[in-house]
Formats: C-alpha cells, sequence, structure tokens
C-alpha cells in the first residue's frame, strides 16, 4: 500500500533537485555582472534556521540548525550536547554497584533496560550466573519497559504529527506499567531495579496476577490506537514515504532497532545474540520493507504485541527460587574488558567495560542507540519539508538524555 | 505493599562467593587474526580472547586499512562502536576501541591501537559513516585528532571548552569555563579553588 506516495514523495524530490540544478546552472555561467535581478517569490532563497533547543517536537533538548529553502530542507546539523552530564566519567568514580543508579538518567523513559545492560557487562567481567527466576522476571521488567517506552513514543510523536487522540490512550496504558514497577521497586521512572546478579526484591504477592491481566487486555487496547493512527488517511499521508532509508544503508549509518527492522533487515539482540531466557521464548522479530516512517510506526506496534507474547510466557515460567546469584560482596572483577548489549527499545545499548582489578571501574562507555541513530537524520531529511523533519525526529525515537549522557 | 516480607530476604547475608578467576587467552590464531595478518603483514601486534571476546590490537598507522580489510573482506559491516581509554601512565597513552559486527557471523571483534598525546589516528569514518560521530566523541572527551575525519569538531561540550573531560587528569569538578554564574563563590578566571580540599581525580 506504501508504494504508489513512496514514489510520489520521489519523484518530487527529484524533480525540486533537478530544477534547482537548472536554476543555478543557468545563473552561474552568464554571471551578469550588472545589477543582480531583484529576488521573485519562487526564486530559490537559502535562508539558515534555528530549530530547537526549546521546540517540543524536540523531545528534549535537541537543536537543529537548518538550510532551508522556503519549507524545503537542504541541510540539517544537528547540535547536541545540552544535556551532557558526565555520566561516564561519573561511573569511574563510583563502584560497581554505585554506577547503576546513574543509567537510569541515560534513557530515562527505559531506565530497566538501562540498568541490564549495564549489570549484563559487570556480569560478563565478573563471569557470574544468574538465577533463572532472576532472568525471568529481569525479561518481564524489560519488556514491560519496552511496551512502556514505545507507547510513549506513539503518543508523542502522535502529537507531533497532530493525533492528539492516541497520546490519551498510550499514557493510560503507560501509567499502569508504572504503577506495576512502582509496586515492584518504589520508582516509576528511574526505577534502578537490577542489580549486579540479579535482582534486589523479590516481586511482591499479587504482582504477576495484575501484569497478566494488563498483558490479557493489551492487544485489544493497541487495535485501538490501530484503528486511530493505521488506516488514518492524514497519518499516512504525513508518514509513508517520508525519511526512505534501505537496509544497507541503515547498516552503514549503524542504525538499530525498528529502524533497521523497518528497512527490511531482520536484526534484534535478542534473537541475534540471546541473553537471559531469550532463546527458549517464542516470538516473532517483527519486520517490514518500505524503510520509511510508517513501516517504522508498524513496526513499534508489532513489536508491542510480540512483546506482551513474551511477558505472557515468562509469567507462565515463573517459579519460586533465588533472585541473585552469588556475587561477592565487594566486587573487584579481574582486570579485563568486555562488552555486552542488548536490545533496548531504541536498538542496541551496549556497555563496553574495563577494570583495572579495583572495586571501580577503569573506563565504563556507553553505546547510545540514540545517539547513533540521530546520526542519520540529515540523511534522512535530506529534500524533504521542515514538517517532515518533525516527523523524523520521532521516527528515530531519540530520548536526549541518552543522547548526550 | 509487602516490601516488609521481601526486604530481609533480599538483605540476608549470602556465603562469600568469590568470581571464577578468569583469564585471557591467545588469539593469534584465531581465522580473523589471521586474514588481517595475511593482508598486512605488520599490522597486528598481538589478540586475545576474553568471554568469548576477540581483541586485535594493530598498529596506529594501519587502523583504517584493518578496518577497510575486516568491512570488505570478513564482513564486518556494521561499526558498533568507538571509544578510547586514557591509560594515564602506560606508553603510549591512549587506546583506541573500535567495535565491529558481522551479520553472516553474527559475532563482534574488537580492535584497538594505541596514540600517545597529540598523535594523530587514520579516522575510520569513511569506512563506516556510523563512525563520524563516534570519532568526534572521542575527539571530545579525549583530544584525540582523526586524520581524514570529514569534520572533527567536538559535539557533546561545546566549541572552544577547554580540557577534554574524559582524560584521567580532568578534574571530576569541571574546570573554569568563563562562563561562571556566580562569580563570589567562583571566581572568575580561578574555577573550582585549586586549594579546595573536595578537588579529586579520578583514579
Amino acid at each position: 500500500m506504501s508504494d504508489e506516495p513512496i514514489s510520489q514523495a520521489e519523484k518530487d524530490e527529484a524533480a525540486y533537485f533537478a530544477e534547482r540544478a537548472k536554476a543555478q546552472g543557468a545563473a552561474s555561467p552568464g554571471a551578469a555582472p550588472e545589477a543582480p535581478a531583484a529576488h521573485t517569490l519562487f526564486d530559490v532563497q537559502e535562508m539558515e534556521l534555528n530549530f530547537g533547543p526549546q521546540h517540543p517536537s524536540t523531545h528534549g533538548v535537541l537543536r537543529l540548525v537548518l538550510k532551508v529553502d522556503g519549507e524545503k530542507i537542504l541541510e540539517v546539523k544537528p547540535d547536541v550536547g545540552y544535556l551532557h552530564r558526565g555520566t561516564e566519567k561519573l561511573f569511574e568514580t563510583e563502584t560497581y554497584p554505585m554506577g547503576i543508579p546513574h543509567t537510569d538518567r541515560l534513557d530515562y523513559i527505559a531506565a530497566a533496560t538501562n540498568n541490564h545492560a549495564f549489570c549484563l557487562a559487570v556480569e560478563k567481567l565478573l563471569g557470574v550466573e544468574i538465577p533463572r527466576r532472576a532472568q525471568l522476571i529481569r525479561v518481564i521488567l524489560d519488556e514491560l519497559q519496552r511496551i512502556s517506552s514505545h507507547l510513549v513514543w506513539l503518543g508523542t510523536s502522535g502529537i507531533d504529527l497532530g493525533a492528539v487522540t492516541p497520546f490519551w490512550y498510550a499514557f493510560r496504558e503507560r501509567e499502569q506499567i508504572l504503577d506495576f514497577f512502582e509496586e515492584y521497586c518504589g520508582a516509576r521512572l528511574t526505577l534502578h531495579c537490577m542489580r549486579i546478579g540479579g535482582l534486589p526484591f523479590d516481586l511482591t504477592p499479587g504482582w504477576t496476577d495484575r501484569v497478566s491481566e494488563f498483558i490479557s487486555d493489551l492487544p485489544a487496547r493497541i487495535d485501538d490506537y490501530e484503528q486511530l493512527l493505521t488506516d488514518n488517511r492524514i497519518w499516512k499521508r504525513r508518514t509513508v514515504g517520508v525519511g526512505v532509508i534501505s537496509g544497507e544503508e541503515c547498516i552503514e549509518w549503524g542504525l538499530t532497532g525498528p529502524v533497521l527492522r523497518a528497512s527490511g533487515v531482520e536484526w534484534d539482540l535478542r534473537r541475534a545474540k540471546p541473553y537471559e531466557c531469550y532463546e527458549e521464548l517464542d516470538f516473532v522479530v517483527p519486520t517490514r520493507q518500505g524503510g520509511d516512517t510508517y513501516d517504522r510506526y508498524i513496526v513499534r506496534v508489532q513489536e508491542m504485541r510480540q512483546s506482551a507474547r513474551i511477558v505472557r510466557q515468562c509469567l507462565d515460567r515463573l517459579e519460586p527460587g533465588e533472585i541473585r546469584g552469588k556475587v561477592p560482596r565487594v566486587i573487584k572483577p579481574v582486570a579485563e574488558e568486555v562488552y555486552a548489549s542488548i536490545e533496548a527499545p531504541k536498538g542496541e545499548l551496549g556497555f563496553y567495560c574495563v577494570s583495572n582489578g579495583t572495586n571501580k571501574p577503569y573506563r565504563m562507555h556507553v553505546r547510545p542507540p540514540s545517539f547513533i541513530n540521530l546520526q542519520a537524520l540529515p540523511r534522512l531529511a535530506k529534500g524533504h519539508l521542515v514538517s517532515d523533519l518533525v516527523a523524523l525526529i520521532g521516527t528515530i525515537d531519540i530520548v536526549l538524555g541518552e543522547v548526550d549522557r | 505493599m509487602a516490601e516488609e516480607e521481601q526486604t530481609p530476604g533480599a538483605e540476608k547475608p549470602r556465603e562469600a562467593a568469590r568470581p571464577v578467576k578468569r583469564e585471557a587467552a591467545d588469539a593469534s590464531g584465531h581465522p580473523w587474526v589471521r586474514s588481517i595478518r595475511a593482508a598486512m603483514p605488520d599490522a597486528v601486534v598481538s589478540a586475545k580472547e576474553f568471554a568469548g571476546e576477540v581483541t586485535v590490537v594493530v598498529a596506529r598507522e594501519a587502523i583504517a586499512r584493518v578496518a577497510r580489510h575486516l568491512k570488505d573482506a570478513e564482513d564486518f559491516k556494521y561499526c558498533v562502536d568507538v571509544t578510547a581509554v586514557d591509560w594515564k601512565t602506560r606508553e603510549p597513552r591512549f587506546e583506541l576501541v573500535y567495535h565491529l559486527y558481522s551479520f553472516s557471523k553474527n559475532d563482534r571483534i574488537r580492535v584497538k591501537c594505541g596514540a600517545a598525546d597529540g598523535e594523530e589516528v587514520p579516522s575510520i569514518a569513511g569506512v563506516y559513516l556510523a563512525a563520524n560521530w563516534c570519532e568526534r566523541e572521542t575527539y571530545d572527551m579525549f583530544g584525540i585528532r582523526f586524520s581524514g575525519h570529514p569534520d572533527l569538531r567536538r559535539i557533546l561540550t561545546w566549541d572552544g571548552f577547554n580540557g577534554y573531560p574524559l582524560r584521567k587528569d580532568f578534574p571530576l569538578e569541571g574546570i573554569d569555563t568563563g562562563a561562571a554564574i556566580y562569580p563570589e563563590e567562583w571566581p572568575e578566571g580561578g574555577g573550582p579553588p585549586k586549594n579546595d580540599p573536595n578537588r579529586r581525580f579520578v583514579p
């Protein structure tokens, strides 16, 4: 269904650039030394425009310097760093367990997955085994977090494009997920819900029943959002054919997560390099072939459905047991280096950890999906309109806490 | 809330368990390492394997060629990450770390090279587009310059920022940036007082 408008947009783009080249080519050879002609209304008039850092659609403090010709974007220069807090430096000053709360503040709408990636890196360095119950609960928390992150994305990027209604529904469900987190660990956003070697707490009584009920309801709720958007003509006009990128280009730019999968590359770290108990779980990695904003929307919606399936399977497998592996009181890994990564809601989130044998990491580097994905924005936005840029910032799903660290 | 029942269980002292002492193994016989060595006999300095991860240390001048070789011949199409480590007392001082991933092999390789303070490292941004911002960040945080980079500017701090935050000799409190809001507490030009007992450095 997405074929015809994509080609239309491409045609527009090609026609526009051909026209511009012609206009410029015609102007330069006969470079008139006499008085320059007065600009008419339809001349190419380049202008620099600051977009952000306080613009609501930049989802934080992203500044873009645009070079525009009327509504057409000629060049985008992202300017990041407004939220830089030196997290990697802070990791070096504190012991391993003290680093976990800092990870909450990276991608602050998906704290559980950040905690998880950090813990995985240190666990890989220590070589500890995680008890099965802890693995299952970690996966449940991860997938709930993925659903909530995608819901935030769905609501806010919908609002950016003028679809205000889905926001209220998406945040209704997200609220429930945050309540589950609150019940589990006491926090709603900055969770600090994992520890090196396992989990801080066991589940509270009745938690699994409530999550189970929510998960049963979720597919019907997702149907509701889809009813509002999937076949909505305005939504499709704003998203189909906007920011098309091929699979090979995605890999070249290092794009991961739903962006990559919407371009036809079936690659998900949960499947490619399974961690915890993902290899025994039955789920589909949703992919689409179009590589445009609409396909990225479809992929994320499908991922929520798959996450619900994963949570259901984990809940069925839960059995009483230990929630923490055998980890020494003072964590002093061997002087080595590891890289561990997980499939975060936004893509590959990795931690590169260098130890020098003391109780503090010598170097802890974050490989943030948002930062790397944002890099491709100029490529995606080229030749589109300024209003499409809003759709594109939404579609790569950045969180500035993670971009700037 | 049933935290009362949960918390004591979690805080119960467990028997002290030592993690298994593990050591890195030599990986000079690994097919990827042999492949690099076959293409560029002088490039490989050393190779090791730890926790299932292969690390190859190569010569600084060869890094871009090694990246190109790994991308074209060994199918490492995806540049995961570029960063650096400041070893402060070691020689050379910095260690550049590149993580590459191959979809066909479903595996990662870590390539490293050393660089002394002030030495330029060949940029791999021409090999992998993804490395562009990573190298800018490394330059911003460590002050390592990449030769041949298309747009080597600071990225997370601002142009004209005085210092490289992730170097080990950069004080944790920060430095005077000339943008003091409370000049009586933070005198202009002085930054955090030099005799501040709280002034500390990362170990």
